[in-house]
């Protein structure tokens, strides 16, 4: 009895010893959970911020303020039989000058036409070129203003400031306002951005140039760097001994994956320029470069996604009579398949952002032609990036804006491209 | 699926192969300075509109990265032209030549004004060379009057110059590596250093130590090195209006509602100051070309006549909407010459 009260005795105090502490393990758990949840929403705000401040700064981009001319297709200026001679210049500035008839002086009418793009004239050109039926006709076009223009137009200039502290002056203000009185100044889509290549006029700029850059470039990359680094994997995975050997190419390959992407660009130049000689600044040795980033995460990508292939897969092809290359071929590679290729998509957006390679190898440069190969000079999105936030321009600064809205977005969907494949063809055991 | 990965992948490295043996180049390749950069671009675009031939590829990789890649060889592999913020050194010449390139023609473009400016926000600055000297310098002539060096003790400009306001010393400017750093230590600094006569005379008697004490930069902190690019000093200067940036004319002329440039010993940074010389803080800005190339690449002899055009570098042309201050005419006349005719350069000239 007494040794049973005694039991009893300790049985309680052990519930009430776990009820005492129990308030506090719960608090605890919540204080834990908490600190999760903040480091979550802290990282989501800081998302958040970066997406807000950048597509604040770079909606604008996709408008360009476009000026409206009434163009008279003068026949004896323009002569259909050899358009590439006729003054296309002169017919744009008589057009402009037309619809302010009060400005005769020679200092004010450079100012007046300053306000006019030098895009002006290829858009003319253009539309001539495509139309020659309309010779002798009045067309209306709307070719797009300069970019103090734009910027005015979209706020980022203050009318109110005095004269002096703005890059147009009141003249050209009066006659702006003019302008918007008649409705021949408004703000349209965009198209330049997506079609053109660089140019130094910010409203001429486009990413289309970088864009097929990075396009080439990740092709290269991907053509080299998938096959290479899925054979490798497959080959230290299943075929390899483990020895010394091997293990010392494991510590290697994980040792690159970790090498700062500069290096690469310096063994570039050494390899691929000055030693073999290939064209600089080309997607071509881009591609290479990069590749050569890629293939560790491939090969890191493609092991872990191997070794998860359990086991008994393996004996029971070997166990029915199959070779090593028809187990590997027929019943590993295509099961461990969706991991690897959700590694070659990371790689592949990795390699997507880089820039600090290709500044060796001559890929940071001023390219206004769309690059029609692999061997024509090209630059990637990156580093038109890179290169817009260099210019002294103001309007270039919405332009890098919305180059990373771009950036971003191809990001996004490589990405979820990942997440997809791994969802959808994900095996689990 | 996996025959037509093979095949592509066979392809692209026939290509690539194929390629080593260098095939001939369309287009002109120019390197070189970050100043000339803006100028030459420009240039480039329109010769690629108004030309057949193809818009030139253009590298900012600095002048002496430039100088670096234009005198390793002859060859399409290496570049036709390239840009410089200063003019090319002897040794530069030496080496370009030891690498069969004996022929450079140099071609002048015009001036680029350093400025030094703050935020409008903050009062206008009235700066002597003197005054930057003292404010920038690691070492500075002891305050006592005695000709020796003591580590800066300045920490407000008005302890350097009692006109100018009590506010901390607090100058963002480029990093060593810039060709703006180089012109402005050389005609800032060096400059400044000048006006104290012990220093002065260093410079016949001890160069070296002249150079030490002038081109030497504080590191304590009052002097930050706001890296190469320009456009993040100007949001910098608008956030902090104590502090002052050094940076090309051509970003305070995109910029004059925000900052204002401080006039150097009495004289504004205005186009008209620079163009005349009386603003003492600018530098030449030209190009290099490879006569050897003239004839293998297509279009640099038309890329030199745009380049020269009166309606590209003329006191009305299009560079000086970018900011370029333009050369005399007599000048002008001078480099047109030479480009057009390509003269090269005679080494002993430097």
């Amino acid at each position: 009895m007494n040794n049973h009260t005694n039991n009893d005795n300790v049985t309680v105090r052990t519930i009430d010893l776990v009820q005492k502490g129990l308030a506090r393990r719960y608090k605890s758990e919540k204080r834990f959970k908490m600190i999760g949840l903040c480091a979550i929403i802290f990282s989501l705000l800081c998302l958040a911020g970066l997406f807000v401040s950048i597509s604040g700064s770079g909606y604008t981009a996709f408008l360009q303020t476009k000026i409206e001319l009434d163009v008279f297709l003068d026949p004896s200026v323009l002569n259909p039989n050899n358009l590439s001679g006729a003054d296309f210049h002169g017919l744009v500035k008589r057009s402009f000058y037309n619809m302010f008839p009060e400005v005769k002086d020679r200092r004010e009418k450079k100012k007046l036409f300053s306000l006019l793009s030098s895009g002006a004239t290829y858009d003319l050109t253009d539309f001539v070129k495509a139309n020659p039926g309309k010779i002798g006709e009045t067309i209306l076009l709307w070719v797009p203003a300069d970019d103090d223009v734009d910027m005015l137009i979209k706020g980022h200039m203050n009318r109110d400031l005095p004269e002096s502290e703005r890059r147009l002056d009141d003249v050209q203000v009066s006659w702006i306002t003019r302008l918007e009185k008649q409705a021949k100044i408004e703000k349209k889509f965009n198209t330049t951005f997506f079609t053109a290549g660089d140019s130094r006029e910010p409203e001429l700029a486009g990413i289309w140039g970088a864009t097929c850059g990075s396009f080439y470039t990740l092709f290269i990359t991907l053509v080299l760097s998938f096959p290479i680094g899925v054979a490798a994997a497959v080959y230290l995975e299943e075929f390899a001994r483990k020895n010394r050997f091997t293990d010392v190419i494991e510590v290697n390959i994980n040792n690159l994956a970790a090498v700062p992407s500069i290096v690469f660009g310096l063994l570039g130049l050494a390899v691929f320029l000055n030693f073999l000689g290939l064209p600089r600044s080309s997607s071509l040795v881009g591609g290479l470069v990069l590749s050569l980033m890629t293939l560790p995460t491939i090969i890191i990508a493609g092991r872990a996604a191997l070794k998860s292939v359990p086991p008994s897969i393996r004996e029971a092809a070997l166990g029915v009579g199959a070779s090593k290359t028809q187990m590997v071929a027929h019943h590993v590679l295509p099961l461990a398949m969706p991991g690897i290729l959700t590694g070659t998509i990371i790689g592949m957006a990795r390699a997507l952002g880089e820039t600090a390679p290709l500044l060796m190898i001559g890929m940071v440069a001023f390219i206004v032609d769309i690059p029609a190969g692999f061997t024509d000079p090209s630059t990637v999105l990156p580093v038109q990036i890179f290169l817009w936030a260099d210019s002294p321009e103001r309007a270039f600064m919405e332009k890098t804006s919305a180059a990373i809205m771009v950036l971003l977005l191809f990001l996004v969907v490589m990405n979820s491209a990942a997440v997809f494949l791994r969802k959808k063809y994900e095996q689990r055991w | 699926m996996k025959k037509v990965l093979l095949n592509v992948w066979v392809l692209v490295f026939i290509m690539g192969v194929g390629y080593v043996h260098a095939k001939s180049r369309d287009y002109i390749s120019i390197v070189g300075s970050s100043t000339v950069y803006p100028f030459a671009t420009v240039v480039a675009e329109t010769f690629g509109k108004t030309t057949k031939f193809k818009t030139p590829k253009i590298e900012s990789t600095g002048s002496g990265g430039g100088h670096k890649l234009f005198g390793s060889g002859v060859g399409v592999q290496y570049p036709d032209i390239t840009n410089s913020s200063r003019r090319i050194k002897k040794s530069e010449v030496e080496k370009a030549a030891a690498n069969g390139i004996n022929e450079i023609v140099e071609v002048k473009i015009g001036y680029d004004g350093i400025v030094i400016a703050n935020s409008k926000k903050a009062a206008l600055m009235d700066l002597s060379v003197k005054d930057l000297f003292l404010a920038l310098a690691a070492s500075v002539p002891n305050p006592d009057g005695t000709p020796t060096v003591v580590p800066n003790p300045y920490k407000t400009w008005k302890s350097i110059n009692a006109k100018l306001p009590e506010i901390a010393v607090e100058v963002l400017g480029p990093p060593p590596t810039s060709g703006t750093r180089d012109a402005f230590v050389e005609l800032v600094m060096d400059e400044g250093g000048k006006k104290f006569d012990f220093i002065n005379a260093m410079e016949k008697t001890d160069k070296k130590q002249f150079k030490t004490i002038c081109r030497t930069i504080r590191e304590d902190g009052a002097y930050i090195e706001a890296g190469e690019n320009d456009n993040l000093i100007v949001q910098k200067l608008e956030a902090n209006p104590n502090a002052l940036g050094i940076f090309g004319f051509s970003f305070l002329d995109q910029n004059i509602d925000k900052i204002q440039g401080s006039s150097i010993d009495g004289v504004q940074p205005v186009f008209e100051a620079i163009a005349n010389g009386s603003y003492p803080v600018s530098r030449p800005l030209l190009f290099y070309v490879k006569k050897a190339h003239v004839d293998q690449i297509p279009g640099i002899r038309e890329f030199l006549k745009e380049f020269t055009s009166e309606k590209a570098w003329g006191s009305e042309g299009y560079l000086t909407d970018k900011g370029l201050i333009p050369m005399s005419a007599d000048e002008r006349k001078k480099y047109y010459d030479i480009a057009n005719n390509l003269i090269p350069l005679n080494p002993s000239d430097l």
